[in-house]
């Protein structure tokens, strides 16, 4: 694998690779690989770039040498050698070809094992060869290596769920600790959705009614950009999401403390919003710290949050102009406008909110540059 | 016009158009609502492309945005390319086999009204309620009731009547390619265009025979509560996803052969020679219409269905690069050691050949099932299928259209306007849709109608849409091109203003209501430039001089067409809230339709006859 990637990154069309690389937001575009799935994704991309320009070039220096030697020219008025094919030539353009495909086969498929959960035990497995068949079949949850660490996503018209092993949740941002493979465990709760996070993996769908798996591992610690890919109503173009990985030590701290109960918020104001967000009804979508329901979003560390409602930049007036009317942000959003809430009112709710953090703002920050 | 001196004279126009069941009418009723229906979903990109022109616009909503995307691929697909490749295979296929006309003139018309009520149909849309808007895929659960808007009931029945017009006018093609050619011409002396249009008609076939039963599906979960596509009470979703594809990618090939077929006429026409290889260009095409119907799944390579499937399709989708690539190769030999002459019919012939390049390699590229996991969705795909419908297809339509152009309205379109056309649309296209690829790949999905600031996608995205409306400047200039020549361009006399090869270059300009007054003999591949070598640069009879039997004219295909518009509206009309009852129109459409067709069924109508002497009169004045 590694002899290959040398020859990817010698070879000459890599300035050209490198002019794309350049185009896109690092954390965000597949071109900047930043995990071991989109690093293979990547140099097998390139890979088939590199037969395809073959070809390319081919076609397009035949095509050049024929529209400038064999125009018409004025007066020359006899038709030319009506000629039938060659069979040399037509057996060369179809066995070349072929041989172009076998060395894009290769790759495909063991991909295709790589790529999925579970199923790359199994490939592995020489004598169990006869096997292969199971990898077709949906994958139980004892198929899955007992250490991996399973992360459940669930789709919603026009957010994202995730649920942790230690029982806990969080809305729209997921936290996954650097350098380890995590599994997501993809599901949908109303119409079909795509988990994807470009700079760390391909995407695979969220259907309702079927459970699918994805593997993925950061290399280093950063924010990552998630997007639904598939389209799934009016806001779909709005329902990204932020992959956090954090160094191991960090994320242990974190999960940690997402455990932890409710501890009463200190400042007078926030303890006031904390009032008004149960008075409100907020609860029943929303729950914090396990208390409450989830039909939205968990709000347990919102205060972390890089984004509201996973577009909006994280400040107080956007998160004003959100709770107000959030249709009017979301097109098709569930959450209801909240016209009669007083600014006095609102401003609590804020400050509850912003203090509902699981993360110590320096950890926040370091995060950020990177 | 002299064609209408016998039967049609006495008909008003208006009456005329209505009830014809002439071949070269109906394609020109083909070519005009297609046109329509492209200038429509054209709009729609324009307008969505505005949208996108720089990150956060707020031109229109997300909801109206869907609205247009959904009707901009289903139109393009349904209603506007597929028409018109029907209108040049309904014009150019008897004329190239030396037929009178197609095996059934009435289920031609038939054909045609279906598919123009149906669109007429889905198009409704807009006035009840807003258009579909899950995608020209409708993929349920976004498609279902409980989460679609009304607009889907539109895209259903519509679909589903346009489609059984496509249906009967693709068995009409079969049986007119296998039964009506004329003396001599075989199997393998058919034109490459005869071949594609063949191929095509047998993939509508097998093709929109699942999509029928899909959407019959689909209507029956969400007009009468059946829960075939419901997760949750015994449905799956998945489900849809295979009908739909295992109909979707023959499409692909049901829209990219005929342009083969064009590009294999209008290539060896100006380059003054044969086509190269032949043969194999002929079993190519057989190749790839099989293998369109093995590589489904690779439009479902994210869905989950494990590594052994996807690798299979993978590879089967593969293999369809081979017959394609022997096809470029066979193209390019066609033009070496030709003479090549660049009008605008053949440059826009010629450019096909490394534009198609360009959307096959992406092919393969997808076709990296593991890779494909990066692709899917994002606007990589959204980039590969323009290349194939933009730069393969239309390329291909405005070939075509420029070539038998003269053939079709007795002038030539206008030289240096359609020069022009040519370059803002060939620049415009690559504009919009090369720099699509790499937006794909920095992590921009495909259907998102905004994107956000500091993302990077910003400077591509306005160029995209600057390349759009070059495109867009490009059509207008076609259409001005179009009224330009209409008016002031030379008509015409000659039956071969190209000095081509195929038959369909021996009949008269205009070509007469009865094609050819005596069916020709046909002793080569390219017959009439066999006759101009070897002959005297006429066709040789096949038959004596005879009256000559032509079919009748007929209201009816209108109003069965009209009878089930009715009904279906009828059937859509359940979730709307109409004053007038679902269950009356439904009926009145039964009745409407059930009824001419009992009406037809009981009509003697053995057609009419051109006497002898008429036909020598009009062959006279024509030549």
């Amino acid at each position: 694998m590694n002899g290959w990637k040398r020859f990817l990154q010698f070879a000459p069309l890599m300035a050209i690779v490198l002019l794309l690389a350049g185009c896109g937001e690092q954390g965000l575009s597949a071109l900047d690989p930043m995990g071991p799935q989109s690093q293979w994704i990547f140099d097998n991309m390139l890979l088939s770039l590199y037969v395809m320009a073959l070809v390319i070039v081919v076609v397009f220096v035949l095509f050049f040498i024929i529209i400038i030697r064999f125009r018409h020219k004025e007066g020359d008025d006899e038709y030319p050698e009506q000629v039938h094919g060659s069979t040399k030539l037509e057996v060369a353009w179809t066995v070349i070809p072929i041989l172009l495909l076998a060395i894009l086969a290769v790759p495909t498929i063991t991909g295709q094992f790589y790529l999925s959960v579970g199923a790359e035990d199994i490939a592995e497995d020489e004598e169990d060869i006869g096997d292969l068949g199971d990898a077709d079949e949906e994958i139980a949850e004892e198929d899955i290596a007992e250490d991996a660490y399973v992360i459940d996503v669930t789709a919603h018209q026009f957010w994202w769920e995730f649920d942790y092993p230690e029982g806990f949740t969080t809305g729209n941002e997921v936290y996954i600790p650097e350098g380890e493979e995590v599994v997501f465990q993809l599901e949908a709760e109303d119409v079909i959705h795509s988990f994807w996070v470009p700079a760390l993996a391909g995407k695979v769908d969220n259907i309702p009614g079927v459970t699918n798996h994805l593997w993925l591992e950061a290399d280093e610690p950063g924010v990552y950009m998630g997007k639904c890919a598939e389209l799934c109503g009016p806001s779909h173009a709005l329902m990204d999401f932020k992959l956090i990985a954090m160094e191991e030590d960090d994320y242990a701290a974190w999960n940690e403390e997402m455990q932890q109960e409710e501890e009463e918020p200190e400042e007078t104001l926030a303890q006031q919003g904390r009032e008004h967000f149960e008075e409100e009804g907020c609860l029943a979508c929303h729950a914090v710290e396990g208390e409450g329901s989830a039909q939205g979003p968990t709000l347990t560390n919102f205060g972390d949050r890089n984004q509201i409602a996973g577009f909006l930049d994280y400040s107080e007036e956007n998160l004003r102009d959100w709770i107000r009317d959030p249709g009017a942000l979301k097109q098709g959003t569930n959450m209801p406008a909240s016209p009669g809430l007083e600014d006095d009112e609102l401003d609590a709710i804020i400050a509850y909110l912003d203090q509902l953090e699981a993360v110590d703002d320096e950890t926040t920050e370091e995060l950020e540059i990177q | 016009m002299v064609s209408e001196a016998t039967n049609t004279l006495k008909k008003s126009v208006f009456w005329d158009w209505m009830t014809t069941v002439d071949h070269k009418k109906i394609a020109i009723l083909y070519l005009l609502a297609g046109t329509l229906f492209f200038l429509k979903a054209g709009l729609m990109a324009v307008i969505f492309r505005i949208q996108l022109i720089a990150p956060e616009m707020e031109f229109i909503s997300g909801q109206t945005f869907n609205e247009f995307i959904t009707m901009h691929g289903t139109l393009m697909l349904f209603l506007a390319v597929t028409p018109i490749f029907f209108a040049f295979m309904n014009f150019v296929v008897p004329l190239q086999i030396g037929a009178r006309d197609v095996a059934f003139p009435f289920v031609n018309a038939l054909g045609f009204w279906l598919f123009f009520l149906g669109g007429l149909l889905l198009s409704l849309s807009w006035f009840f309620g807003g258009a579909p808007d899950a995608g020209w895929t409708s993929y349920v659960p976004l498609a279902s009731r409980e989460f679609g808007g009304v607009g889907i009931d539109f895209y259903v029945l519509g679909l589903q009547i346009s489609g059984f017009g496509t249906l009967v006018s693709g068995i009409n093609f079969i049986v007119t390619i296998i039964n009506m050619r004329a003396p001599g011409m075989t199997m393998m002396r058919l034109p490459l265009f005869c071949w594609t249009t063949l191929l095509t008609s047998i993939l509508i076939v097998f093709a929109f025979t699942p999509l029928a039963a899909g959407l019959a599906l689909l209507m029956l979960d969400r007009i009468f509560d059946a829960q075939f596509f419901i997760p949750g009470e015994g449905g799956n979703v998945v489900i849809w996803q295979h009908i739909f594809w295992i109909f979707g990618h023959p499409e692909v090939y049901i829209l990219v052969l005929p342009a083969f077929g064009m590009i294999s006429e209008v290539i060896p026409a100006f380059s003054k020679k044969r086509l190269f290889g032949y043969t194999s260009m002929v079993f190519a095409v057989l190749i790839i219409a099989f293998l369109s119907f093995m590589v489904w799944m690779h439009h479902m390579f994210t869905v989950g269905i494990g590594p052994i499937a996807n690798s299979i399709f993978a590879i089967s989708t593969m293999t369809i690069a081979v017959p394609t690539g022997i096809k470029i190769f066979n193209w390019l030999f066609t033009m070496w050691g030709g003479k090549l002459t660049f009008n605008t019919a053949m440059i826009f012939a010629a450019s096909f050949v490394p534009t198609f390049v360009l959307g096959g390699v992406t092919g393969v590229m997808l076709a990296m099932a593991p890779v494909d996991h990066l692709y899917h969705d994002t606007y990589f795909v959204v980039a590969h299928f323009h290349y194939i419908i933009v730069g393969g297809i239309v390329l291909g339509i405005f070939a075509a259209l420029f070539y038998w152009y003269p053939k079709m309205f007795g002038h030539k379109l206008n030289e240096t306007l359609g020069m022009i056309m040519f370059w803002l649309f060939y620049i415009g296209f690559h504009l919009t849709f090369f720099i699509q690829h790499i937006l794909g790949l920095v992590g921009m999905p495909r259907r998102v109608y905004t994107y956000l600031e500091g993302q990077g996608m910003d400077t591509m995205n306005f160029i995209s849409t600057i390349g759009a409306f070059l495109m867009a400047v490009a059509v207008i200039i076609l259409i001005i091109n179009i009224v330009y020549s209409a008016l002031k361009s030379e008509p015409v006399t000659v039956d071969d203003p190209w000095d081509a090869r195929t038959l369909e270059w021996a009949t008269h300009t205009p070509v007469p209501e009865y094609n050819f007054a005596q069916t020709p003999q046909v002793r080569s591949l390219d017959p009439v430039f066999y006759e101009k070598i070897h002959g005297n640069g006429k066709m040789k009879p096949a038959e004596p001089l005879d009256d000559i039997h032509m079919p009748s004219g007929s209201i009816l295909p209108f109003f069965i067409s009209l009878g089930l518009f009715i009904a279906g509206f009828g059937f859509i009309s359940f979730h709307l809230d109409l004053f007038i009852s679902p269950y009356v129109l439904i009926a009145i459409g039964g009745i409407v339709t059930f009824g001419s067709m009992g009406l037809r069924s009981m009509q003697t109508d053995h057609g009419y006859h051109i006497s002898k002497e008429t036909v020598e009169e009009m062959e006279k004045e024509l030549s």
